[in-house]
């Protein structure tokens, strides 16, 4: 190997990403953010230092071994690095465009501590956009053991678990109430952020490990949770049906035409295509002022989407200032530039009607932050007496989502006081064999949050079926002789002790 | 681990006093899945076995589904698309058939997608995509005397809750309502298994004249001990009927079908306004006390793409015209070249 790199001798500047213009990029769907060629791929694959205890690792919700795969990248062994990736995750390409990387690997990077971190999202994205242009696939030999496993849900937690039962050697069957599979990747996340092409080709990949996919079947209505494990014979069943029944303000007003949930919004908009009206059936609100009330990730994705729409003018109405808003600061950076308008510390407190049941315009009340709250921000004020009113003709609520409540509804499995499903340590449900992760069990997350969910619950299941876990049988992580016996590792946990007599 | 099974001796953890054993995984055939729902989900979508015109309006779809058969319940609703670009239309459950493994649908061409499926929808062509059965089931039990409403096109959804009242051995009065005479289907059936049928016509052509109002009117001159109306069809209708039982304070539900976009919960397209509360139709509802709940919301809401659902319908219209003009010129054309 070369001279071992330091912080000196690396680029020292972080390889930027070319992106769409932006005048012309809030007219078309097409994706914002180009992704690297392979001379940048490589250049700021040079950048990594490959440290001997790399903190991103750990900083992943999913434990990609992220030094190897830069590694790889840098030896021009592109579909190394793609096998490394895929060791751990399936789905490169998602979550190299939509992980908030600034608070996990890249958060914890060495490089960071004095440059820019390395752009291991970045990296992991070309790796994974590389790897469907050239049909790479890893469909690793799995010995058929007989168990069935049913998956409700096809969003990230439910592929990640799928993907990991299936690589066990199980027949994993997904079903998802929609006519697609890919859950909130395909209905909420807009193509200009992530293709609905992209997730495609993920679960193309799913279904070459030979997970199967029952588009049309809304488990707890069509079939119960408890019938799955009693008349269907599955063995083991993972719920991952997400976190969405969105919240709506409750302020005068909010039933008016023109007014409607983010969820709504993007639905229309990315899964049934209503952008393309009238050659897709589905029509979608369109609005010439535009306020979204709300500052995460979905609220940017709505305002961005709104101004594809052909919107004017689209402002975001957020009770807390920018420091504490919880979108992705790349994101907040993007509707910037793309000529979004925020009102920070600003709060709806009715929407007027123009007397035709549409919206003419909304008031609102400044605020002002206060002593913290319990999540440690702090809790924001109304200021006495400062209402105005804003014109608006469309208002989009993008303030969070709650639990689903068919799973609740329909089976008996135990739910927390919010709705959500309570879960053990391992995931494990109130119900023996029924697994449950992702936004269902912690509330509205990410998706790279809710994979790492899909995968412990899949550990657990292997578990709870004594199916070896290959992964923790051919780990590098030596264990002490005395842990193991006859070779097979005491962190499987799957023996029957039994005392000799 | 979840295991009581194991729970040792805590004097048995050194490894060299337990024998360790590997339990075997359990080597077992898999039962057989409901296999149906599989064929059915194979990409050739949903099989239509059948297909009848009521009026040039109407028309009914017997689809195969035998899990959806198994499943469903009096009151909920489905989700149809009828092709890939189509949108997703709920529609009512008007009959299942648990033997058989089909369900029923009703269909009134207004809109463009209805309108197309009217053209399109045939016993043998198959629909894209059909999810269910979705919403809360009604509440059949426990009741001794019901007035089951249907206005219009609400005679068909109304049928399988009539039959399921009278199933768990209530008294069950129907009410049939409709514009005019040619315009009646599905009264055998309602005689069938109704203990009374009440048909009203806006013009008096068949059974009495005057709107289904009229008719609860006439079945609480006659029971004055009614447990329950259900009333379902379009709002007004609806509304008219909750108007009428309010003074006696007969509980009344009604069954609403506001604009939706997945039916899961999870769009908030179809919140309605019930009491001081908002609800989802799709999974609080589609039945709610409809002494309480805000019909002039609802229709406004129902209005909210007055304008698309024109200009698809007249982009659609279009269309067809085109295409009937191309395929009658179609001949002419082969003619002239023959010659």
């Amino acid at each position: 190997m070369a001279k071992k790199k330091t912080i000196r001798t690396i680029p020292q500047q972080r390889t930027p990403v070319r992106e769409q213009d932006p005048a012309e990029r809030a007219k078309n769907f097409a994706e914002v953010n180009c992704g690297y060629t392979e001379q940048e791929a490589l250049r700021e694959a040079d950048r990594c230092l490959i440290c001997p205890d790399p903190g991103c690792v750990a900083g992943c919700p999913v434990n990609i071994d992220i030094p190897r795969f830069i590694e790889a990248i840098s030896a021009k062994n592109f579909r190394g690095a793609y096998d490394v990736i895929s060791h751990s995750n399936l789905l490169a390409a998602v979550c190299g465009r939509v992980c908030p990387q600034e608070t996990q690997c890249e958060g914890v990077c060495v490089v960071g501590e004095s440059l820019e971190p390395v752009a291991i999202g970045r990296l992991e994205r070309w790796v994974g956009d590389r790897a469907i242009a050239e049909r790479w696939a890893n469909v690793p030999y799995a010995e058929p053991n007989g168990f069935r496993i049913g998956v409700v849900g096809s969003g990230p937690s439910s592929m990640a678990c799928a993907a990991d039962m299936a690589k066990a050697g199980c027949d994993v069957t997904v079903y998802e109430a929609f006519q697609e599979p890919g859950g909130v990747l395909k209905y909420g996340i807009p193509d200009f952020r992530l293709p609905n092409t992209v997730v495609d080709a993920e679960i193309e990949n799913l279904r070459k490990l030979g997970v199967k996919f029952e588009c049309n079947t809304l488990v707890g209505r069509l079939f119960t949770i408890e019938q799955m494990i009693d008349e269907l014979g599955f063995d083991a069943v993972f719920v991952g049906t997400g976190a969405g029944y969105p919240s709506m303000l409750g302020i005068p007003g909010d039933s008016l035409n023109g007014v409607l949930s983010a969820n709504e919004l993007l639905t229309r908009c990315n899964l049934m295509v209503a952008r393309d009206f009238p050659n897709h059936d589905t029509p979608v609100p369109l609005g010439r002022k535009v306020s979204v009330v709300g500052a995460g990730n979905t609220a940017m994705d709505a305002m961005r989407v709104c101004l594809r729409l052909g919107a004017e003018k689209v402002q975001c109405i957020y009770r807390r200032t920018e420091a504490e808003c919880p979108a992705r600061a790349e994101e907040v950076h993007h509707a910037k530039e793309e000529g979004i308008e925020f009102h920070w510390l600003t709060h709806p407190v009715e929407i007027l009607d123009d007397g035709k049941g549409n919206v003419r315009a909304m008031r609102c009340i400044r605020m002002e932050l206060g002593a913290p709250d319990e999540s440690g921000r702090r809790r924001p004020v109304p200021v006495p007496g400062s209402e105005f009113e804003v014109e608006t003709d469309e208002v989009v609520f993008a303030i969070g989502t709650n639990a689903n409540p068919i799973i609740g509804q329909t089976s008996r499995l135990k739910l927390n006081k919010r709705g959500y499903i309570d879960v053990d340590a391992d995931l494990a449900t109130s119900m023996a064999g029924v697994y449950a992760g992702g936004d269902i069990v912690t509330g509205a997350a990410t998706v790279i949050e809710a994979m790492g969910a899909g995968r412990r619950a899949a550990r657990s299941m292997k578990q709870y079926l004594r199916i070896r876990d290959r992964d923790v049988a051919l780990s590098s992580v030596a264990t002490p002789v005395a842990a193991r016996m006859f070779g097979i590792d005491l962190r499987e946990r799957n023996f029957a002790r039994i005392r000799v007599a | 681990m979840r295991r009581p099974d194991f729970v040792t001796d805590q004097k048995l953890e050194s490894p060299e006093l337990v024998f360790f054993c590997r339990k075997q995984p359990k080597w077992r055939i898999p039962k057989r899945a409901e296999s149906s729902m599989v064929e059915a989900n194979q990409g050739t979508g949903f099989q239509i076995l059948e297909r009848e015109d009521f009026s040039d309006v109407t028309y009914s779809l017997v689809i195969r589904h035998p899990m959806m058969a198994r499943a469903a319940r009096p009151g909920q609703f489905v989700i149809v698309m009828s092709h890939e670009t189509g949108e997703r239309i709920p529609l009512t459950i008007a009959d299942f058939d648990r033997d058989g493994g089909t369900v029923t649908l009703v269909v009134q061409a207004v809109g463009k997608t209805t309108k197309e499926m009217q053209q399109t929808c045939k016993a043998g062509t198959s629909l894209y995509g059909l999810v269910g059965p979705m919403g809360l089931p009604s509440q059949l039990t426990g009741k001794k005397k019901v007035v089951c409403v249907g206005g219009g096109l609400g005679v068909a959804p109304i049928f399988p809750q009539a039959r399921g009242f009278k199933q768990n051995g209530a008294y069950v009065i129907g009410i049939l309502g409709f514009r005019t005479k040619n315009l009646i289907f599905w009264q055998d059936k309602f005689e069938a298994c109704c203990d009374e049928v009440i048909l009203c016509t806006d013009d008096g052509s068949a059974g009495i004249k005057g709107f289904v109002s009229d008719g609860i009117k006439l079945a609480m001159g006659k029971h004055r001990d009614i447990d329950e109306v259900v009333a379902i069809g379009p709002p007004v209708m609806m509304k008219a009927c909750v108007e009428t039982t309010r003074p006696s304070a007969i509980k009344t539900l009604v069954s609403l079908n506001p604009i939706m976009v997945d039916g899961t919960g999870m769009c908030g397209g179809c919140r309605v306004k019930v009491g001081d509360e908002v609800k989802f139709a799709c999974v609080d509802g589609p039945d709610f006390d409809g002494h309480k709940v805000d019909f002039d919301d609802l229709t406004k809401r129902l209005r909210r793409f007055a304008e698309e659902e024109k200009a698809a319908m007249e982009r659609w219209s279009e269309t067809c015209r085109m295409r009937s003009l191309v395929g009658a010129g179609a001949p002419a054309a082969a003619a002239i070249a023959q010659t």
